[in-house]
């Protein structure tokens, strides 16, 4: 049977280029400094991982060194967004939620103070430094709390779209994003829209929910397996919270089973999300990719993704269980 | 010329104010509430160049932070008879869906709130993000914070103090409420602060000592405090008060740290305390 392909299409879910996440951070950040006068950085040494220096070069007086001393970052952001500033913290990923969770959740987020707190470094794909930095309970943590935006971009293009954003956005936001080149297959200077799920693969068997670095080893199963026949709809879930109900509905509907790929412990992250609308809406089978209440290790990025069951063929072998319990 | 007796009785009131919400709802935190009374009237009868008709960003005010949220009482009594809001409002504290919260709270909008406190160690930290803020904008009035000294356990406190001495945030003024108790027992007991005044001396903040329960004091360090203002060092007040000040049987001990008065405590409280602004309305008054 042939088929008309639209623009959603796999086919046009091509890369050519690897760029980081975090880049992706700095860039933005610099544009959202150029746009707004209000807007101030904040760093607990971490400028260079961060990528902050363009912004700091440019705008040294918007600029905040904290030093190491995360929970202090989060108060002063808290007095800034207070008096009509929107800060922009910067750390990495463990050190912007676990360990300031309490300062978030009182002074920023029931507080409700502008303020984004941007992390980098998440997940496994930070690597050689081990389980020590590499948070996979950080989403879990922050969606938890009333009134706070959970946003993990894909690719470059997108997180610097997403900075930009949430710039534009009254309300406290987690921005998550990694450390490692990736591969960038989003389109420059897009428009990103905070709770709009984007959908990349039109299909007909199975959802695919992905977020962060594994949209594209979800895209890349995905053309595997429409190599066997099987169609999938590709669902970039860049927004955590909100969720995007509408868009989960509407392509369950469709496929009746659903895959959920993150690079987060399996409890409290985008799967725990999506099982929620899917059991309280509409019930079809779920499985998940992610990674199983389990700390990472020192190793390369592609290398810690197999290991803990985050590679392309733990999304085709999970696909094909959640087409079979249909 | 400053009238000290005319703040001194509001002083009485605002303890007044303390005794009766705590008992009312038999919670709360009357003890710290009671040691800080002159201190707040004197910063919002007098002090401080602050709007009523609250706006949150508070441009060209002073503006404070409470870091320890549990003295709540206090900082809502000086709120409501500045005319923050409804003076009658203090009938409601603790109660369900009330605007008075156990800690004070932006969530329910009570004019005069900024940020959330209670879980300790934050305002500090809070005040300090503002203070840079008035710096960025020209803005040259004062932001004050008021800390507790058992809440200095708390690390973050110690990454503010580091903060502030190096980014020179000299427009700040904390106060430290120095009486020497928490709720477990007497600070040197708990978890001993040390010698308080070398220790922010080394930290690099200008150190000002305050009878926080004399009002002629009171005015004297704070307008003190405010003449450092500009230096290149924040200022840090170490007030000394007595947990409990203004009623006998409360005074100088941890015991009414979270504890309310019953009926009799409570009325003779309130016979030590002259009722000078009229006692808010409460249902369960005579």
């Amino acid at each position: 049977m042939s088929e008309v392909k639209t623009s959603l299409s796999l086919d046009n879910l091509i890369s050519t280029e690897k760029k980081s996440t975090r880049d992706g951070f700095g860039a933005g950040l610099l544009e959202v400094g150029r746009n707004n006068d209000q807007a101030i950085a904040l760093c607990a040494d971490l400028i260079g991982s961060l990528k902050m220096n363009a912004f700091i070069d440019e705008f040294p007086d918007r600029f905040i060194q904290v030093g190491i001393a995360e929970a202090n970052m989060m108060g002063i952001a808290a007095g800034l967004a207070t008096t009509g500033k929107i800060p922009f913290t910067g750390t990495f990923a463990n050190f912007a939620t676990g360990r300031v969770y309490d300062q978030i959740r009182q002074s920023i987020a029931y507080s409700h103070k502008n303020v984004k707190i941007c992390a980098s470094h998440a997940g496994l794909t930070l690597g050689e430094d081990g389980a020590t930095h590499q948070i996979l309970e950080d989403i879990g943590m922050m969606k938890m709390l009333p009134g706070m935006t959970v946003i993990n971009p894909c690719d470059y293009n997108q997180t610097k779209a997403a900075t930009i954003a949430i710039a534009e956005h009254h309300g406290p936001v987690y921005l998550r994003f990694g450390r490692p080149g990736w591969p960038v297959f989003t389109t420059p200077n897009h428009k990103f829209e905070i709770g709009k799920a984007l959908h990349l693969a039109e299909g007909s068997d199975v959802s695919i929910f992905a977020t962060g670095h594994l949209v594209w080893t979800a895209i890349e199963a995905a053309k595997e397996l429409e190599k066997d026949g099987i169609s999938v709809d590709l669902i970039n879930i860049h927004t955590i919270k909100p969720l995007d109900n509408a868009a989960v509905i509407k392509s369950i509907t469709k496929t009746k089973c659903a895959v959920t790929c993150e690079e987060h412990n399996r409890f409290g992250g985008l799967g725990d999300s999506i099982a929620q609308v899917i059991a309280t809406k509409m019930p079809v089978p779920q499985e998940y990719v992610a990674v199983n209440d389990s700390f990472g290790e020192s190793g390369k990025p592609a290398q810690l993704l197999d290991k803990y069951g985050l590679g392309k063929a733990d999304i085709i072998s999970a696909v094909r269980r959640a087409i079979a319990r249909k | 010329m400053v009238d000290i007796a005319k703040l001194e009785q509001i002083a009485s009131q605002v303890r007044r104010d303390i005794i009766r919400q705590t008992h009312f709802v038999n919670s709360g935190h009357p003890g710290g509430s009671l040691g800080c009374a002159d201190f707040f009237t004197a910063l919002y009868f007098e002090v401080m160049d602050h709007d009523p008709k609250f706006n949150m960003e508070g441009k060209n005010e002073d503006l404070f932070f409470l870091s320890n949220g549990h003295i709540s009482p206090v900082w809502y009594s000086v709120l409501a008879r500045s005319g923050y809001f409804p003076v009658e409002e203090l009938a409601t504290f603790r109660n369900i869906n009330s605007r008075l919260q156990g800690h004070p709270t932006t969530h329910e909008g009570l004019p005069g709130v900024r940020i959330a406190s209670g879980s300790l160690g934050q305002g500090m930290s809070v005040a300090i993000g503002a203070a840079l803020s008035k710096k960025m904008e020209g803005d040259d009035k004062t932001v004050y914070a008021l800390t507790g000294d058992g809440e200095l356990q708390e690390g973050q406190c110690w990454e503010a103090i580091m903060f502030a001495a190096h980014h020179k945030v000299d427009n700040l003024i904390v106060a430290v409420d120095w009486n020497g108790q928490q709720i477990d027992g007497p600070t040197k007991s708990v978890m001993a602060l040390g010698d308080l005044e070398a220790k922010w001396k080394s930290f690099g903040w200008e150190i000002l000592i305050m009878d926080g329960n004399n009002m002629a004091d009171v005015l004297k360090v704070l307008a003190e405090a405010k003449a450092k203002k500009g230096n290149g060092k924040p200022i840090v007040i170490l007030m000394k008060t007595a947990m409990g000040h203004g009623v006998d049987f409360m005074a100088g001990t941890h015991k009414w740290h979270g504890k309310a008065t019953n009926k009799e405590q409570t009325a003779n409280a309130l016979s030590q305390l002259e009722e000078t602004l009229g006692d808010y309305p409460h249902p369960e008054d005579n």
